[in-house]
């Protein structure tokens, strides 16, 4: 009995399954987020500051919204923006790392300079930075945490494409008369596809917390969204009078959100390449 | 190196150029009462006419004569500014980085050690998890534990209030900066710790130490001589390359406890479009991190005879 629970159970089956719980909690989050009625994180002045309790999960707020709500819709929120960014951040990643990797040249120092460049400010300053110069608000702050989020993904994609063009199927491709952009479409970019798909996931929660920060200092998204940054910082108005759960639960619930997506990517990462799993 | 620095300070410069905030009203206030002849000079003396290479070449020459301008959110010069705001932010930091260098490498060592003990699972669970909170929300933690609920801590501030600057005494100072520093330490400690743990399973895993235990030596000798040598090096380094991530957990953790240094200015800066304030901080923040990667880049050379002896040849 216990023998074939075993062999039923092994890893590869277990890493599955944490990856789809995962991605179906923040799918859930995602979806009923997008498509919840906006009434149920109204305002209803009769019960104000409630502490949690069975109808009010998390508590209300000093309006008399229920956090419970606020905190989903939030959470949507931002992984909207988390997806948004993610994605422009990796499409610059791939694009330059795949660039500078296969021209090398001045297109290399070029893109070695640009991620230098990001890397030099605080990345906190530079969001700053860049929502100011966006003119604040939710365009602003996804701008800005677009846009400085590929460095790392594009020193990985550019290593691992500099790695590739030393392989004997590239160098026999070019013999063949391939040119070099041929080769980049149809040897390398599939070849860092996995390694690219696992970064893109991992960038996710640097996106999402990025988000919340700026958010929280007051240049994110605007008071009236529910956002985990919005109700993060209305709450410090409310916390020394010992409204407690104002704070606690939207910060575990981002905290969750966080580490699923940790979980999701190593977890990926170890299926890809049993070798990583000892790290 | 000196050319990045160069680099980076123009490129903060352009992004505030080109933001949607005047340098002009920025600089005397919406509400002045200066006449335009006034503004003329001011106009003149910061080259806001011509071009941004023109504004940025006026900016560095009067960097080079010690002028950064005059920050309208605090009504003085910037560099007094900076220079009171850095030195409690760099207590603050230099804190927080030293207790979460040290207790993170101990702990580290001692979780590699007892690696897949109960102690290391939990520690490890604890850092993972502590990587993924935001800073702020651990300092809003913090703050209602111990400040609230607790009450053991002042909530914010760095000195009590309503009392006069000379009455402040260094108690009153070390008082206020406990919560802020712990909260710091506590959110760049996991790094340390996760880095330090997977070095020193590596080393423990390596034929090296095979090699020392049939030598014969004592764990204590294996400890002193091979684990500590190894880990050091490559912990201080990266604690030392850790001053981006650090420095942005102070921006975080200094507006929770609203303590008076460069987080909360900055926060202030931006949100008043307070544009020399603004590039000043940015500037500071680019050497900041700049001197914490050249260390690390000196340290590696220093504390390694392999990476001295490749320069050589």
């Amino acid at each position: 009995m216990n023998q074939t629970k075993k062999q039923f159970w092994n890893r590869k089956k277990l890493i599955v399954l944490l990856v789809v719980i995962s991605a179906a909690y923040l799918l859930t989050a995602l979806f009923w987020g997008l498509f919840m009625d906006p009434s149920l994180y109204g305002v209803h002045y009769e019960n104000k500051l409630l502490s949690p309790s069975a109808s009010h999960l998390f508590g209300t707020d000093a309006m008399g919204r229920d956090m419970f709500y606020r905190c989903v819709k939030g959470l949507s929120n931002s992984l909207v923006i988390g997806l948004i960014a993610s994605a422009i951040s990796s499409v610059v990643a791939l694009v330059f790392g795949v660039l500078s990797a296969v021209f090398g040249g001045w297109l290399d120092r070029f893109v070695k300079l640009a991620v230098d460049l990001c890397m030099g400010l605080p990345h906190l300053v530079l969001l700053i930075l860049i929502s100011c110069l966006m003119g604040k608000g939710a365009f602003g702050v996804m701008t800005a945490v677009s846009l400085t989020h590929w460095p790392s993904l594009t020193r990985i994609v550019r290593e691992e494409v500099l790695s590739l063009r030393q392989s004997q199927y590239v160098s026999a491709s070019a013999k063949m008369g391939h040119s070099k952009s041929w080769i980049a479409f149809h040897h390398m970019i599939p070849h860092i596809l996995p390694s690219y798909l696992i970064g893109l996931i991992l960038l996710f929660p640097h996106a999402i917390m990025h988000e919340a920060s700026v958010t929280f200092l007051g240049f994110g998204l605007s008071k009236e969204t529910p956002a985990i940054g919005v109700i993060l910082s209305e709450s410090m108005n409310y916390i020394t009078t010992g409204k407690w759960w104002m704070a606690v639960f939207p910060g575990i619930m981002l905290l969750i959100v966080v580490i699923l997506f940790d979980v999701i990517g190593d977890n990926l990462k170890k299926l890809w390449n049993p070798g990583s799993g000892n790290e | 190196m000196v050319l990045l620095l160069f680099l980076v300070s123009f490129f903060a410069f352009l992004l505030i150029a080109k933001s949607p905030i005047d340098p002009l009203t920025s600089y005397i206030g919406t509400n002045s009462t200066l006449s335009a002849e006034a503004k003329e000079e001011i106009a003149e003396h910061w080259g806001l006419n011509g071009t941004v290479t023109e504004r940025y070449g006026a900016w560095v020459k009067n960097l080079l004569h010690g002028d950064l301008g005059t920050s309208i959110t605090y009504k003085k010069a910037v560099t007094t500014v900076i220079k009171e705001r850095f030195a409690n932010s760099i207590v603050l930091m230099m804190l927080a980085w030293a207790i979460s260098g040290v207790l993170g490498f101990f702990l580290g060592v001692l979780a590699g050690l007892h690696q897949g003990s109960v102690f290391d699972r939990i520690l490890k669970l604890f850092c993972l998890a502590l990587k993924s909170a935001p800073t702020f929300w651990l300092g809003i933690l913090f703050l209602v534990i111990f400040a609230v609920k607790l009450s053991w801590f002042p909530i914010g501030m760095a000195v009590p209030m309503g009392k006069l600057a000379s009455e402040v005494t260094i108690a009153d100072r070390i008082y206020h900066l406990v919560l802020p520093v712990i909260t710091l330490s506590v959110a760049s400690i996991s790094e340390p710790v996760l880095y330090t743990r997977q070095r020193v399973v590596e080393i423990l895993n390596s034929d090296f130490i095979l090699y020392a235990r049939t030598r014969g030596e004592n764990p204590r000798q294996i400890m002193r001589l091979h684990i500590l040598r190894n880990v050091m090096l490559p912990a201080v380094t990266v604690q030392f390359a850790s001053f981006s991530e650090l420095f942005g957990g102070m921006a975080l953790a200094e507006n929770v406890f609203a303590y008076p240094g460069i987080g909360t200015a900055t926060t202030a800066a931006a949100l008043s479009g307070d544009a020399p304030l603004l590039i000043a901080i940015a500037m500071i923040s680019a050497v900041f991190v700049f001197t914490g990667n050249l260390i690390a880049n000196i340290l590696y050379g220093v504390l390694d005879p392999r990476i001295r002896e490749g320069e050589r040849k």
